[in-house]
């Protein structure tokens, strides 16, 4: 392995050793001096063309905490627009001597595309609406960590899945930890071509919450991207609660104790009631605590030298 | 006037075997022509002999981008693939949309004289899609502008559309419209939506953001009685519409790319952005409607859209890249691949004869015959070429066809009976 683009990078092999490190990390974690020497002198480069604070956050200390030089650059608004060639700006920034990009962009592809063009190794830290695949690791990562094998679980992803990479991450993942999975949404917000897609990948897609939520083992909740409200995509966001939040009427459907997940940020009262995201069975926080030991075990993998499996 | 040239021992589109003799600008001679002194021998034993190909569609960057393309170089790429005439799209910068603008492309297609390089008019001012650009002055020129449309975008007002197809009736003109609804292609849309976009993330347009455009425009055709021609076709159901149109009498014509006959939509798979193009890549159902609607005329022409990019145009993200690719020099060789069972004389009249007619280009889409402009083009039927995107003869490099081999290669052009390629 030596970029982490997609999902589809991994097999299961993969995935398990990730996660066996990925727990030997979060023991580290714990202690009070939380630095181990595993990247000493290597450089990786948060190369964020979109806004983020805690994906960014989680990759830097997790750079910190294996010892790497970890360097945010900022890269804000299309380089298109400032005349700059994605190819040229991502040039510049690997000839300063790097080990490792870690990339952020509002574009589907661009760390794919990225990875064509330098011999660095290249994570995704979120394309577009395409892939997540660190978020994804940490969702099942923490979803393990409650549930045992998700072999057989019932996993069920609800919101905004057209424009959501966590969804596309998610779906892939589980179903290669062999998790049943149901993704619900209006209409308006499911891919295009989802039943072609769901068919084939063996996953189900439904627009009934109520009906769903009894039979899940696990619920995650994706964000509604503000601009979506404005975007026609339904009527008024009272509207999508009633339809398509976690309210407190719909934690009564849940079996007890079924883990809830959110990547976060949370629009509290729209996709989420309170009384949801601070259950008792809520993973929010635990899914970012897990988030810098996956990283950190993406990292490791990636530079130490060993390759995963 | 260049000196006469025997082609000999070609194979005409009908199939017969023949020696032609080109003189001063014409086919002077066609049968068993003799050894003349000081006539040019071509030996064309076992190439197929058709006339010029015409491309309704041609992007050749002048003004405005002379790094991606020029007149000249656009030209040099039109020799090579086989064509004597191309239409200049209207979208430069400036924007062909005043008849000095129209005149100073048609010179400079002159000036360059390896094609007959033919501008197209804006439609609207600035392509913006409010006013009518100078339509009637652009046809009185000495361009003389007959085809009209604002290709890159849609003339997406109805009443702008109507009065465009009213308005330049009384000057043979038509209007060739980009069809896409743009309310239902979204800012970023930048790819065919389907499975796969749903699955790569990316935003798309659907097929019915055409079709809903072909369907109105045809109902404007007929309530104006005027003709419209539909660039680009890339759906099955715009070929629906088109054949009922045309069984209602309706007059309308339409043109299809080499590319939307052969290549899908899944070679997006790997974002690359020499892939993006407008109208999108489609699902293989499309391309074989779009090869039964040529086989069976619903689908008049086949027209490159050829539209260099400058490398670094396509070097970003897929949705930030430039849409378009090349397509001049290899139109012939894709359509053969993609439609062998086309005959010569089929291939003649969708890139040639169908083609000069939809432009009203009365010097091109000829028959080759005694007396025709010897605008003439010589094909290897039995070449196979494996496209090397450096050789070509373009300024740009972004070629879709590159390390694929095609059937058919184009190895000489004869503009008025004087050579411009091979």
């Amino acid at each position: 392995m030596k970029h982490l683009l997609s999902i589809d990078d991994l097999t299961v092999d993969d995935i398990e050793t990730l996660f066996g490190t990925a727990a030997e990390m979060h023991d580290v974690q714990r202690r009070s001096v939380k630095k181990l020497p595993a990247l000493r002198g290597r450089t990786v480069i948060n190369l964020f063309f979109e806004d983020s604070t805690r994906t960014r956050s989680s990759f830097e200390i997790a750079g910190k905490w294996l010892s790497a030089d970890t360097i945010n650059i900022s890269a804000k608004g299309s380089s298109a627009s400032k005349g700059e060639s994605l190819r040229d700006t991502v040039l510049t920034v690997t000839a300063m001597g790097v080990d490792a990009l870690v990339v952020r962009h509002a574009a589907s592809g661009a760390a794919e595309q990225i990875s064509n063009w330098v011999d660095v190794a290249v994570i995704n830290a979120g394309d577009g609406m395409h892939e997540h695949p660190t978020q994804a690791l940490l969702d099942a990562y923490t979803l393990q960590r409650q549930l045992g094998d998700l072999a057989g679980r019932h996993v069920v992803i609800v919101g905004d899945l057209t424009h959501s990479r966590v969804f596309r991450s998610n779906v892939k993942l589980l179903r290669k930890l062999g998790a049943e999975v149901t993704v619900v949404a209006p209409p308006t917000l499911m891919p295009s071509g989802i039943d072609a897609w769901s068919k084939e990948a063996g996953f189900a897609a439904s627009w009934d919450l109520d009906e769903v939520l009894p039979s899940a083992d696990a619920v995650m909740m994706l964000r509604v991207q503000r601009e979506r409200m404005q975007g026609g995509f339904f009527p008024t966001p009272r509207e999508y609660t009633v339809g398509y939040g976690l309210t407190r009427g719909r934690l009564s459907l849940l079996k007890p104790d079924t883990p809830i997940c959110h990547p976060g940020p949370m629009n509290r009262g729209l996709e989420i009631a309170p009384e949801a995201a601070d259950a008792a069975s809520s993973k929010v926080l635990d899914q970012v605590s897990s988030g810098v030991a996956v990283r950190m075990s993406v990292l490791y993998h990636l530079l130490a030298g060993e390759e995963v499996a | 006037m260049s000196a006469p040239i025997v082609v000999r021992a070609a194979t005409l589109p009908t199939g017969e075997r023949a020696d032609l003799l080109l003189r001063e600008g014409v086919i002077a001679e066609i049968g068993t022509v003799a050894a003349g002194a000081g006539a040019e021998e071509v030996d064309a034993d076992g190439l197929v002999v058709l006339p010029g190909l015409v491309d309704l569609h041609t992007h050749l960057r002048e003004p405005g981008r002379e790094d991606a393309e020029t007149v000249r170089t656009g030209s040099r790429a039109a020799a090579a693939g086989g064509f004597t005439a191309v239409l200049a799209m209207a979208n430069t910068t400036p924007v062909t949309d005043t008849a000095e603008a129209a005149e100073r492309v048609f010179d400079l297609g002159r000036a360059a004289g390896l094609v007959d390089v033919q501008p197209v008019g804006a439609v609207t001012r600035g392509l913006a899609g409010e006013e009518l650009a100078e339509l009637g002055l652009m046809a009185r020129s000495r361009a003389g502008v007959r085809v009209f449309s604002d290709d890159g975008r849609c003339v997406a007002d109805a009443r702008v559309m109507r009065r465009a197809l009213e308005y330049v009736k009384p000057f043979g003109g038509v209007v060739s419209q980009h069809a896409q609804e743009p309310t239902l292609a979204g800012a970023q849309a930048c790819c065919h939506e389907g499975e796969l976009s749903g699955r790569l993330g990316l935003p798309g347009w659907p097929g019915v953001a055409e079709e809903v455009i072909v369907a109105r425009d045809v109902m404007l055709a007929r309530h104006t009685g005027s003709r419209v021609h539909v660039a680009h076709v890339s759906t099955a159901g715009s070929v629906e519409v088109i054949r009922w149109a045309r069984g209602q009498g309706i007059q309308v014509t339409a043109e299809v790319t080499p590319h939307h006959l052969l290549l899908t939509t899944d070679l997006l798979a790997g974002y690359d952005p020499v892939f993006k193009v407008n109208p999108p890549l489609r699902p293989e159902e499309d391309t074989l409607a779009l090869r039964e609607a040529l086989r069976d005329g619903t689908i008049d022409a086949v027209a490159t859209d050829h539209a260099p990019h400058a490398r670094h145009d396509k070097e970003h993200a897929f949705v930030d890249a430039a849409f378009g690719m090349l397509g001049l020099e290899t139109a012939l060789a894709v359509v053969r691949t993609a439609v062998p069972e086309l005959s010569w004389e089929e291939v003649a009249r969708v890139m040639s004869a169908n083609p000069a007619r939809i432009a009203g280009l009365p010097g091109h889409g000829r028959p080759v015959a005694v007396g025709e402009p010897a605008n003439l083009t010589l094909v290897d039927p039995e070449a196979e070429v494996t496209v090397d995107r450096d050789a070509s003869h373009s300024l740009s490099r972004n070629n879709p066809w590159h390390g694929r081999t095609l059937r058919a290669a184009v190895v000489g052009t004869f503009l008025r009976g004087a050579r411009t390629h091979g």
